[in-house]
């Protein structure tokens, strides 16, 4: 099955310029965690900034499968439809003035 | 023709200013890696680089180590984050605090302390990073305790005449010792009180603020204390209380002479409830020797209403004699001197908050060696 990441400006150069990255994912039902998996492999530079080594979503980004955040669904559990866009944003609480 | 370069970290990038050897006028360009704060920056000029090192912390996409090589036009950001705990520790990076190169005959080994309280190792110029074992699995690290900074590894002193031996300090673990390049590791506390304790003088714990060594005499260290200064005489073994004649054994900053191996300087905070310049004056505090006394370097500093203050890596010297003495402020300010801290200027004013200044002289006329490759760069 297919999803699509949607990918910050931010990333964007860990992603050879791509806004947008069409994925397919092996694992059909998949989870959030196994989509994030085959991007990585796409684009291994985008990980490292949005997950911590010890796998976890940073503190101050947020991974929306379609509209809701992944933090209100089941982490990287969060189910994910064939054709689902997943989002990364930059959280408004990492700002610093 | 020689050029002082001064590293400037602040919590919204790099600044690098630049003077002739003079230092009487200060060209100031930057911001690079802009928004990210950098709490580390190290130069490397051995075998002819003139590399700088970063350590960037952006909030939402975490902390990498940067280099340049032409001064910041441009970046090797790494496509994968080069400083990363292992799977099995359970610790993921939340800073970097600290970068040192190694000794002059070991050209591609650099150090870098980190927040949570680790060290990191290359001995291939950066293309890769270890993690310090003996020092990731001490015994004592289930109770360091983070200060207001984090759990934070902040400094890193080799001993230039010693391969096996180094020093580092973590607040608020205390300051540990290597002898045998980093395999195991010994708290080196002896005499160095911790107010914030009910037991004063435990074998680790404190909240060691900096060390600083002259490598002339290696086995001589200072230390800034969260309260108290002090001196060892005998590689850390003991400490000596120094605080005699300043208005406050408080502070962060603190750095030696380059040529003066008995010449500190210090900038004293009130306390840790206040952290203001004691009385409202900006003062530098310099011992000529060796802490028995200590003197108030203040002309061209202001004196009324100052509430800026000075973090432990934003104090430094330059190489040149006499020798220049930097600080940046929290307010944006980088006040110089030229005459080893006898009289100062307002170098620029208006920087975001300065975390960490490194001074370097490099000679203008060399071009650098050994470029790094380059994969995504950027400013």
């Amino acid at each position: 099955m297919r999803v699509v990441f949607l990918i910050p400006t931010a990333l964007r150069p860990f992603a050879d310029g791509r806004s947008r990255i069409e994925i397919v994912v092996a694992k059909d039902p998949p989870a959030l965690g196994d989509a994030l998996e085959a991007l990585w492999e796409s684009a291994p530079g985008v990980r490292d900034r949005v997950v911590t080594e010890q796998g976890e979503v940073r503190q101050h980004v947020n991974v929306f499968v379609g509209t809701e955040s992944c933090r209100w669904t089941g982490g990287l559990a969060t189910p994910v439809a064939d054709g689902a866009e997943i989002a990364i944003f930059p959280a408004i609480s990492g700002g610093v003035c | 023709m020689k050029t002082v370069r001064l590293l400037v970290g602040t919590t919204k990038g790099v600044f690098f200013l630049r003077a002739p050897a003079a230092r009487t006028a200060w060209q100031v360009e930057g911001p690079h890696l802009p928004g990210r704060a950098i709490y580390s920056l190290a130069y490397d000029g051995r075998e002819g680089r003139q590399r700088v090192w970063a350590g960037a912390a952006s909030m939402h996409w975490g902390a990498v180590l940067v280099p340049t090589d032409d001064w910041g036009r441009t970046w090797d950001e790494p496509q994968e984050a080069n400083v990363k705990f292992p799977a099995d520790s359970g610790l993921a990076l939340k800073q970097i605090w600290q970068i040192a190169p190694g000794r002059a005959d070991e050209p591609d080994t650099l150090h870098c302390g980190v927040d949570p309280a680790a060290l990191f190792r290359t001995t291939d110029g950066g293309k890769s990073w270890e993690v310090v074992r003996g020092l990731l699995d001490h015994p004592h690290r289930e109770r360091w305790q983070p200060g207001g900074g984090g759990l934070c590894l902040h400094t890193i002193v080799s001993d230039p005449a010693n391969a096996g031996r180094m020093w580092i300090a973590i607040s608020s673990g205390g300051v540990y010792r290597t002898t045998d390049g980093g395999r195991t590791w010994t708290a080196r506390n002896a005499g160095i009180r911790a107010e914030f304790m009910p037991e004063k003088y435990p074998e680790f714990g404190q909240c060691v603020h900096k060390v600083v060594q002259h490598p002339s005499r290696a086995g001589r260290l200072f230390a800034q204390n969260h309260w108290g200064l002090y001196r060892s005489d005998d590689a850390g073994d003991s400490w000596q209380d120094i605080a005699r004649g300043v208005p406050s054994d408080f502070g962060f900053a603190m750095t030696i002479h380059p040529h003066e191996p008995e010449t500190v300087y210090i900038i004293p905070i009130e306390s840790d409830m206040v952290r203001v310049p004691p009385g409202g004056k900006l003062r530098v505090y310099r011992t000529r020797n060796a802490g028995r006394s200590w003197e108030a370097l203040t002309r061209g500093l202001p004196q009324r209403g100052v509430y800026d203050i000075v973090l432990r890596d934003a104090l430094t010297t330059d190489s040149l004699e006499p020798a220049g003495i930097y600080f940046g402020t929290r307010n944006g300010k980088l006040y110089a001197s030229r005459d080893s801290g006898g009289s100062w200027r307002l170098a620029i004013d208006g920087l975001p908050s300065i975390t960490c200044v490194r001074a370097v002289v490099v000679d203008s006329r060399k071009p650098a060696r050994r470029p790094v490759p380059r994969r995504a760069a950027r400013r």
